[in-house]
C-alpha cells in the first residue's frame, strides 16, 4: 500500500490567461510507515504536490495510488470521504481552520465526520488533547481564547484525532517557540514509529536531519532529487546550486579544522559524539 | 469560479488600457444612458457599431467577451422572448390565446436583444481594461461633488480601496479553509439544502473570526504608519487626462448627435 506517483503534472487555470505549471511530469514511490521531507524553494510546487496527496486537488495528467485509491485526471469529487479518511493533511497556520463552541468539539469535528459514533469521537478527542500536551481544561474552554501555539496544537490534535494513516504536515512548527516546535516534532515522529507514514513539508534542515529517511527536492515543479538526508546534505555545492540550507550541526562540523570526521554528523546528538572520539583520540 | 469575469482585470496593452479611468467611467455611464435613445434600425445599427468598435480596441481576444455574455444569456434571450410573444401592433402572423407573433414583437426583440448585448459588452470592455484600483480611484473622483452635502468621500474610497485589497487575500483564505476542512472530512457538495447550508459553519466561522482579526491588525499598522483619519492626506496615485481621453469622450459626444440626428420622434 505505498504511496506511488507516475508522471503526475498539474496546469492551474489551463487554457486561461493565468495558465500557471505548478507541478512537471513527478514520480516516485513511498514505502509505507516512513518518514519523509520535501523541501524545496518557495514557489517549487511543494504545496501542490502535498495538496494532491488527498486529492485535494487532481493531475491534470498521469496516476497516483495512495491508501488504496488511484486518482487520475478523470476522478469526481464523489467517494473521496474514504481516501481522507485515511490521508490527512496539516495545512500551514492550522488555526485558522477551528471554528466550533469548545476545543473537543473541534476536535472531534473529523472523527465525527468519519463515522466515529458521539462517545467514541469525544474519547479521541480527549485523548489527542493530552496527547498534544493541553491539559483538560482547557477542552471546555472556546478555541478563541487560546494562545496561537495553543490554538495550533489543538488543530493538530483535530486532524490526528481519527488517526489517518498517512499524515502530511505542511510547516507544522513555523511560528512556534523552540520547546513547543521540539514537542511537536516528537509527536509527530512518535506517530511514525507507531506505524503511520509521515509526509513533512518544511524549510528547517536541521527537523530534516533529526526526524526524516526519505528526502524530496523540489524545484520548479519537478522533483529533481529523493534520497536519504545523509546523500542529500552530502554535496555541498549541489546543494547551494539549489539554494538550499545544510543543518547547522553538519555546518558547525566543517568550520572545525583539524577534526577527522568519519561521516557528516547532521544532528547535534551525532556532532557531539564525534567531537569526543576526536578530542580523546 | 475561475470563470467569473465580472470584475475580473485581464492584462493586455492597447490604446484602452492607457486611458484614464474616469474618462472610461464616464464613457461607460453616458453610453448605458445613450443606448435608450435608440429606436429604430439605423440608431441601433449605430449604437453597435459603436460597441463593436470599442470591443477590437481592446485589442483582446473575442472570447473574453463571448465569456463576460455567457452568464446572462439566458436573461437576454428570456427578454427577447417575451418581446417576441407577447408585444402587440404591427402586422400579426399567428396568434394562438394570449401568445402573438407580430412584426411589432420581432423588431422589438431584436432591439431588446441588441441593447442587452451592447451594454454588457461596453461595460465588460470597462472592467477588462482597468484595475480595480483604478476604478476605485474613479468613482472617488465621480464622487467628489458629494462631499459639498457632507458625504465623507474620502472614507468611502479608502475603504473601497481596502475591500478591493482584500478581495483576493479573502478568496485565497476561503479557499485554504475549506480544503482544510475537506481534510477532516466535512463536505460542501453533497446533501440537500439544509445540509448545505450548516456544512458552511466550519468555512463561515473562521473566515469571519480571520476578517476581524485582519481588521484590527490593519488598522493597527495604518496607525503606526502616521494615519490619523482623512484629513491632511496627499495623493500617490494621480490620475491624468490626455488627449485620448478626450478624443474618446468626443466620440460619445458624437455618438449623442448621432442617435439624436436619426431618432424618429
Amino acid at each position: 500500500m505505498s504511496i506511488k506517483f507516475e508522471h503526475v503534472s498539474y496546469i492551474y487555470s489551463p487554457e486561461t490567461p493565468l495558465e500557471k505549471k505548478g507541478l512537471d511530469n513527478v514520480s516516485f514511490k513511498l514505502q509505507d510507515g516512513s518518514f519523509n521531507a520535501i523541501i524545496g524553494h518557495t514557489g517549487s510546487g511543494k504545496s501542490t504536490l502535498m495538496q494532491h496527496f488527498n486529492a485535494l486537488i487532481r493531475p491534470t495528467s498521469g496516476k497516483i495510488e495512495i491508501a488504496g485509491t488511484t486518482i487520475t485526471p478523470e476522478t469526481t469529487n464523489k467517494n473521496l470521504k474514504e481516501l481522507r479518511r485515511h490521508v490527512s493533511l496539516v495545512f500551514q497556520f492550522p488555526e485558522a481552520q477551528l471554528f466550533e463552541n469548545t476545543v473537543i468539539d473541534d476536535i472531534a469535528f473529523g472523527p465525527k465526520n468519519f463515522g466515529y459514533d458521539n462517545e467514541k469521537a469525544l474519547a479521541s478527542a480527549k485523548f489527542w488533547l493530552k496527547k498534544v500536551g493541553l491539559p483538560e481544561e482547557i477542552g471546555k474552554r472556546s478555541p478563541f481564547e487560546l494562545s496561537g501555539g495553543q490554538m495550533r496544537r489543538v488543530a493538530i490534535a483535530g486532524v490526528m484525532a481519527y488517526e489517518p494513516d498517512i499524515l502530511c504536515l505542511d510547516e507544522p512548527a513555523a511560528g512556534l517557540d523552540p520547546e513547543a516546535r521540539k514537542q511537536m516534532m516528537a509527536l509527530f515522529s512518535e506517530y511514525q514509529k507507531e506505524g503511520h507514514t509521515v509526509i513533512l513539508v518544511t524549510h528547517n534542515m536541521d527537523d530534516v536531519a533529526n526526524y526524516a529517511e526519505n528526502v524530496l527536492v523540489m524545484e520548479h515543479g519537478k522533483m529533481i532529487k529523493q534520497a536519504a538526508p545523509r546523500d542529500i546534505f552530502k554535496d555541498r555545492n549541489w546543494l547551494q546550486e539549489h539554494h538550499l540550507e545544510e543543518p547547522k550541526s553538519s555546518l558547525f562540523a566543517t568550520k572545525l579544522q583539524n577534526y577527522h570526521f568519519a561521516k557528516l554528523p547532521l544532528t547535534i546528538a551525532d556532532l557531539v559524539k564525534d567531537i569526543e572520539t576526536n578530542l580523546k583520540g | 469560479m475561475s470563470k467569473i469575469l465580472i470584475g475580473r482585470y485581464v492584462a493586455g496593452d492597447s490604446i484602452i488600457y492607457r486611458m484614464d479611468p474616469r474618462g472610461k467611467l464616464l464613457a461607460t455611464i453616458i453610453f448605458i444612458l445613450f443606448v435608450f435613445l435608440a429606436n429604430n434600425p439605423v440608431t441601433y445599427l449605430i449604437v453597435t457599431i459603436f460597441s463593436i468598435a470599442a470591443v477590437a480596441a481592446t485589442k483582446l481576444k473575442p472570447k473574453v467577451f463571448w465569456d463576460g455574455v455567457k452568464p446572462l444569456i439566458w436573461l437576454i434571450l428570456f427578454t427577447s422572448f417575451l418581446q417576441l410573444f407577447f408585444s402587440v401592433g404591427g402586422t400579426v402572423y399567428w396568434q394562438w390565446t394570449i401568445f402573438a407573433l407580430s412584426s411589432y414583437g420581432i423588431t422589438n426583440a431584436i432591439y431588446i436583444f441588441i441593447r442587452f448585448t451592447v451594454i454588457i459588452l461596453i461595460s465588460t470592455v470597462m472592467t477588462v481594461t482597468t484595475k480595480p484600483l483604478e476604478i476605485a480611484d474613479a468613482i472617488e473622483w465621480l464622487l467628489k461633488p458629494l462631499k459639498i452635502v457632507h458625504v465623507p468621500v474620502d472614507k468611502i474610497a479608502l475603504i473601497m480601496s481596502i475591500a478591493l485589497r482584500f478581495v483576493p487575500t479573502l478568496f485565497d483564505e476561503t479557499l485554504k479553509i475549506m480544503n482544510a476542512q475537506r481534510s477532516r472530512g466535512a463536505d460542501f457538495n453533497n446533501g440537500g439544502l439544509v445540509t448545505r447550508a450548516k456544512a458552511i459553519t466550519p468555512l463561515l466561522v473562521p473566515l469571519f473570526i480571520n476578517s476581524l482579526e485582519t481588521a484590527i491588525d490593519l488598522s493597527t499598522a495604518m496607525e503606526s504608519r502616521g494615519y490619523r483619519g482623512d484629513q491632511g492626506r496627499t495623493k500617490f496615485r494621480i490620475l491624468k487626462w490626455s488627449n485620448v481621453d478626450l478624443i474618446n469622450l468626443i466620440y460619445f459626444i458624437l455618438l449623442l448627435g448621432l442617435l439624436l440626428i436619426f431618432r424618429t420622434h
